[in-house]
């Protein structure tokens, strides 16, 4: 895709578009134009902190990972909130390291916050080889089980969506 | 205000209500720092996501247009939560916060705080 030089980055134009409407609730020809030119210029000044990052490929599966991910936060939310009611005798914290596939920023960023937002786990750190993540976990029954399901949740459609 | 959108909105506030609540209950039960992390994060983003769809129900119906700034807080928050998390878990490593004493695979601690990959020893 060729690059125009006074629109860098045009997802993101479009984006704070909308936000800076949304942030406004109203889509009055004013906000519109006001809108327009914060979108036209952020992008310019911002350009050039740009890193290189990979790309969706496949954004129909992005949208049914963002799906499925929102559907697993109610879930965990009832989860936790039940664990938290119970018994604190018979929790079993425990941390786990899961191994990764993906090394880029972007996806081991989002897979990070999607094993943060969902049942009963936080990520703690990463290794520095991009090959780890530690995951703490709020009751761990069956590591194996829990590396397994954020691998096939979650790692293999954010794989398949940027194509890494 | 028609008598269905008022009991759906109720119904959200209420939903919202008690995750929050059950979130700060969270908070103060929960044994060590780690466990601790767990309520926040996750109890609020429902929570608050209950009481904001309310706020966007309410607001819909008393001005006659559709009101969706609460859905870019809702955003913000779900980009938010786990980075705050993660940030906070990383500090308690290289604090060294104790965790329970229960904890399983305690090893995995030391390697985390040194971002290394771990080693294969047991307990």
């Amino acid at each position: 895709m060729s690059r125009l030089r006074w629109l860098p980055m045009p997802l993101h134009s479009l984006l704070l578009l909308v936000v800076w409407l949304l942030l406004n609730n109203t889509v009055s020809p004013g906000h519109l134009v006001l809108g327009t030119v914060l979108a036209l210029i952020i992008p310019l000044l911002c350009a050039p902190l740009q890193t290189t990052q990979p790309r969706v490929v496949r954004p129909l599966l992005a949208l049914r990972y963002t799906l499925k991910v929102l559907v697993d936060i109610v879930v965990a939310n009832i989860e936790v909130a039940i664990l938290v009611l119970g018994p604190m005798r018979r929790l079993q914290p425990g941390f786990v390291a899961v191994p990764l596939e993906i090394t880029a920023d972007l996806p081991v960023t989002l897979l990070a916050s999607t094993v943060s937002l969902t049942p009963g786990t936080v990520s703690a750190e990463v290794s520095e080889d991009r090959q780890w993540l530690y995951v703490h976990a709020l009751n761990l029954t069956d590591e194996q089980a829990l590396i397994d399901t954020i691998k096939t949740r979650y790692e293999a459609p954010l794989k398949e969506i940027f194509a890494c | 205000m028609n008598f269905w959108v008022e009991l759906s909105i109720t119904i959200l506030l209420l939903i919202g209500g008690v995750f929050v609540l059950v979130g700060s209950i969270g908070l103060a039960r929960l044994p060590d720092f780690y466990t601790r992390l767990h309520a926040p994060t996750k109890a609020t983003t429902v929570g608050m996501g209950g009481i904001l769809i309310a706020s966007m129900l309410l607001m819909s119906a008393e001005q006659g247009y559709l009101s969706l700034h609460e859905l870019l807080i809702t955003l913000f928050l779900l980009i938010t939560a786990p980075i705050t998390a993660h940030m906070l878990a990383k500090t308690a490593l290289h604090h060294e916060t104790r965790a329970l004493k229960r904890t399983r695979s305690m090893h995995l601690m030391a390697q985390a705080r040194e971002q290394l990959p771990p080693t294969s020893s047991d307990d």
